[in-house]
């Protein structure tokens, strides 16, 4: 029985991951990779840097150039190697818990703030979740640029590997989709690994409203 | 000062009465309501009053007005030169929106120091900017007309081309670019809903959106501001005020909206 439930939640979770993938939406792109190479060089002459954002933010990273040569679209060659590539850098959780407190999580996970020039040096970051996502039920004001997270632990069983998806998904969603629209949150420091455990316990926790 | 507090009473009564459950921004009823109350009225209409006295008054260390400033028809004519930008001005030698070529003028024509213009762009409430009210005289004057950028010499040419890699460069903390939020249709943000600025359709309506008198910091900001603050919200460092870059994205969404008629200074939220 336990062999048949492990399979069948296997099958289920790799049909969610399907289908979460086969919703990423095409993006309109057809700057060609040279115009794109101009544009590097142009942001650099034509910004300055204020307040806590430096000029090293117009630095792309290799990842970034990949994305942006391609259109968002690189082979699956090309794109396996980046997601290997990034997943080579995530950091888990040393005491190997993903689980924090979902209520500190849904706080997070309401918050806009952080990183922009006017954000105050110093200040713990947001999330910016609900920006992208539809996250607890009864929050009705969500962004649509990423899947709803709704249900996310009970469809996908209240499980460890589940949680160290979504801890590594938000520490850095491109070891799973290169040029994803979501940001590396953990990858890049914009949030710490206390703040995603609470997140994780957002989206996995039984308690949390998410999985009513 | 009246303007605001109508639109507060307006936009007050709508919340109240607003179900959250609603879909709709309940900001853009308020808007709507607010509307009606003042027919077509736009506050946007006092900057464009104070702008046409500051066209036409002699002003800066020369002592002259910029009544004879080339907007790109020829030199004085005000009328319809708002609907054909940004263009590549041979003067200049680059290619120009409209605020960039008034500001132009302000240094030719009156003598400013380039130091003077780009210290303080974007005005306040309390203290609207002079470049802000010539902005509001001058596209007003393109009210009914088409946009139609030129978007035939190679210099507009190349600026859409660099405008349009710009809008999906994707940089910084959370690899955003524009495209990000702005390349996929029927996407929002929170309930905010995000205009496909590759697509004609939603460009049009964004691209003629601006300049906009905004109701929640009552005052008008233009194109410049627009993009500014949105490659705030990317988290980018700061675009240098009527740089290159800037206007290549303001030549890219020109072209994008082109055909669409221009209705004046537009009311947002
Ligand atoms: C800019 C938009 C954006 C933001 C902000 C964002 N995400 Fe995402 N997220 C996406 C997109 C798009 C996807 C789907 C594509 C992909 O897998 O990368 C996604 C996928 C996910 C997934 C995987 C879903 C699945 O079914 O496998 C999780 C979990 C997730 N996001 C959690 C979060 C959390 C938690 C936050 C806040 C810390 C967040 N996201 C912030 C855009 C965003
Ligand atoms: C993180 C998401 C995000 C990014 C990245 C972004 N924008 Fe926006 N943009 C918005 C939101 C949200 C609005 C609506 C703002 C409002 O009405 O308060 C908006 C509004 C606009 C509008 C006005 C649309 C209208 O109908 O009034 C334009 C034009 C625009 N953005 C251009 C850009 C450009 C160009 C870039 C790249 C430099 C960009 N945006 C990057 C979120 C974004």
């Amino acid at each position: 029985m336990k062999k048949i439930n492990t399979t069948v939640l296997a099958a289920a979770v790799a049909l969610t991951t399907f289908l979460a993938a086969g919703c990423a939406t095409e993006r309109e792109h057809h700057a060609s990779p040279e115009m794109m190479k101009k544009a590097t060089i142009a942001v650099k002459r034509d910004f300055q840097e204020k307040g806590i954002a430096k000029m090293d933010r117009v630095a792309t990273d290799k990842l970034q150039d990949i994305c942006n040569r391609s259109g968002d679209n690189p082979s699956p060659e090309m794109a396996a190697m980046l997601e290997s590539e990034q997943t080579t850098t995530l950091k888990l959780p040393a005491d190997g818990n993903y689980m924090g407190d979902w209520k500190a999580g849904e706080k997070l996970a309401q918050s806009g703030q952080g990183l922009t020039w006017n954000a105050k040096a110093g200040a713990p970051n947001g999330g910016n979740c609900y920006n992208c996502h539809q996250i607890s039920p009864e929050e009705l004001s969500y962004g649509t640029i990423g899947p709803s997270l709704l249900g996310f632990g009970k469809t996908r069983g209240y499980t460890s590997e589940t949680q160290k998806y979504a801890y590594a998904k938000i520490y850095n969603s491109k070891a799973f989709t290169a040029c994803s629209a979501m940001p590396r949150f953990g990858h890049v420091g914009a949030l710490d690994e206390k703040q995603i455990k609470d997140l994780v316990a957002l989206l996995v926790d039984p308690k949390s409203p998410v999985n009513k | 000062m009246k303007y605001r507090i109508a639109i507060m009473a307006a936009l007050a009564v709508t919340w109240t009465g607003s179900v959250l459950a609603q879909a709709k921004d309940p900001t853009i009823a308020g808007i709507e309501k607010y509307r009606e109350m003042l027919g077509d009225d736009n506050p946007a209409e006092l900057y464009e009053a104070r702008g046409e006295i500051l066209w036409k008054k002699a002003a800066g260390p020369k002592n002259v007005s910029l009544e004879k400033c080339d907007l790109g028809l020829g030199p004085g004519v005000v009328k319809g030169a708002y609907a054909k930008t940004p263009r590549y001005f041979g003067d200049a030698g680059r290619v120009m929106d409209i605020e960039s070529r008034i500001n132009w003028c302000r240094e030719t024509i009156q003598g400013f120091s380039t130091a003077d213009i780009v210290k303080k762009p974007f005005g306040s409430a309390d203290k609207p900017s002079e470049i802000e009210d010539l902005l509001a005289y001058v596209v007003t004057a393109s009210k009914g007309m088409k946009i139609s950028p030129p978007n035939s010499h190679p210099k507009e040419l190349e600026a859409f081309a660099l405008g349009e890699a710009l809008f999906h460069l994707r940089a910084g903390p959370y690899d955003f670019s524009c495209g990000t939020c702005h390349a996929v249709d029927g996407m929002r943000i929170r309930l905010q809903e995000l205009p496909n600025l590759t697509k004609t359709a939603d460009a049009k309506g964004a691209y003629t959106g601006w300049p906009a008198y905004r109701v929640s910091t009552s005052r008008l900001h233009s194109m410049q501001w627009r993009i500014n603050d949105c490659f705030r919200q990317q988290r980018f460092p700061e675009p240098k005020y009527m740089s290159e870059s800037v206007n290549a994205l303001i030549t890219f969404l020109a072209v994008m909206g082109e055909g669409a008629e221009y209705k004046g200074p537009a009311l947002k939220r």
